[in-house]
């Protein structure tokens, strides 16, 4: 069975719903910890959301320098899938792996809602159980999800097929471009600002089709990188 | 002891929501004559001795590699403050 490390930093809040996403999907979540200078041999990582050391100086501007951290980055640099989410995707920025950072939302008020986005790239190892175009529905909620990069980059990730994700309907931050979640040039490195890991399991997650709560769109996410990793 | 300040800016073409927002509020508590606000960081970074051009320069590197985030920020000014208060 696919081994899936989850980063706990103090401050994180995500890490036990990620690592039960993880177990839904058929794998064995790994706890990591921050202090570790090791990443046990798993087979891929998930850095989950929270606010990981108070987000003081920036959102997961200190993350960056606990010790997984220098693990995880040489890992990602060699293939390792890596999956950052909400404040894990600012720890991405912040490590180097993704471009771009992270500003206040444009409204300046923390958002939480069930938000519509739409799959541009379903051929990472995270998302190749969705369909290239798809609309998925899976919580957003932030303070810091605005999305900025140069003009450049934002070229860049647009010209390259980078930009994984983007929020359909409304622009909940001011994202540039409506960018929701974007990949490194190789695609093992995803980030994004929703939470797939809070859509899992039906009675849970957002309101789906079938009723209330139902919706799972974001089981998808972890039953990628398990068949990526098996194929 | 000596003390070194490092000054960090959002960059102008960054969108400063925080000063934004402070912008709107000065009109209303009667300061209407402030066009816009724009709202930055100011690290004390202090040393056992003096503020020697060494000091100087590791507090600007501190400033460009770890206090801003070159993406969104600038280290607009590194400089010793000379008028520390005894502690």
């Amino acid at each position: 069975m696919s081994r899936i490390g989850v980063v706990t930093f103090p401050g994180t809040l995500d890490d036990r719903d990620a690592a039960r996403a993880v177990r839904l999907a058929g794998g064995e979540p790994v706890a990591l910890w921050h202090a570790d200078a090791d990443l046990h041999g798993v087979d891929a990582v998930v850095l989950p959301g929270g606010f990981s050391y108070g987000d003081y100086l920036r959102a997961g501007a200190i993350s960056r320098f606990a010790p997984v951290m220098g693990e995880v980055v040489d890992a990602a640099r060699g293939g390792l899938p890596v999956l950052g989410i909400c404040n894990g995707f600012q720890v991405l920025t912040e490590a180097h792996l993704l471009p771009g950072s992270m500003i206040k939302n444009d409204h300046l008020h923390f958002v939480c809602r069930e938000q519509v986005l739409s799959v541009e790239r379903a051929d990472t190892p995270w998302t190749r159980d969705y369909a290239a175009g798809e609309h998925i529905t899976i919580p957003l909620k932030n303070q810091d999800g605005q999305y900025v990069a140069d003009e450049r980059t934002l070229d860049e990730l647009e010209g390259e097929g980078r930009v994984v994700f983007r929020y359909e309907g409304w622009n909940p931050n001011g994202s540039r471009r409506g960018i929701a979640g974007i990949s490194n040039a190789a695609g093992n490195v995803v980030g994004l600002m929703p939470h797939p890991e809070h859509a899992v399991e039906a009675g849970f997650g957002p309101d789906g089709p079938k009723g209330p709560r139902t919706g799972t769109d974001g089981l998808r996410f972890f039953t990628s990188v398990l068949k990526a990793l098996v194929s | 002891m000596g003390r070194v300040v490092v000054d960090v800016m959002p960059k102008p073409e960054i969108l400063d929501p925080q000063g934004k927002a402070v912008a709107g509020a000065l009109p209303r508590l009667g300061f209407g004559q402030f066009a816009s606000v724009r709202q930055g960081k100011r690290f004390e970074l202090e040393v056992d001795g003096p503020v020697t051009d060494e000091v100087l320069a590791a507090a600007r590197a501190a400033g460009e590699q770890v206090l801003s985030n070159p993406v969104i920020e600038d280290v607009v000014a590194v400089y010793e403050d000379t008028e520390v208060p005894a502690r």
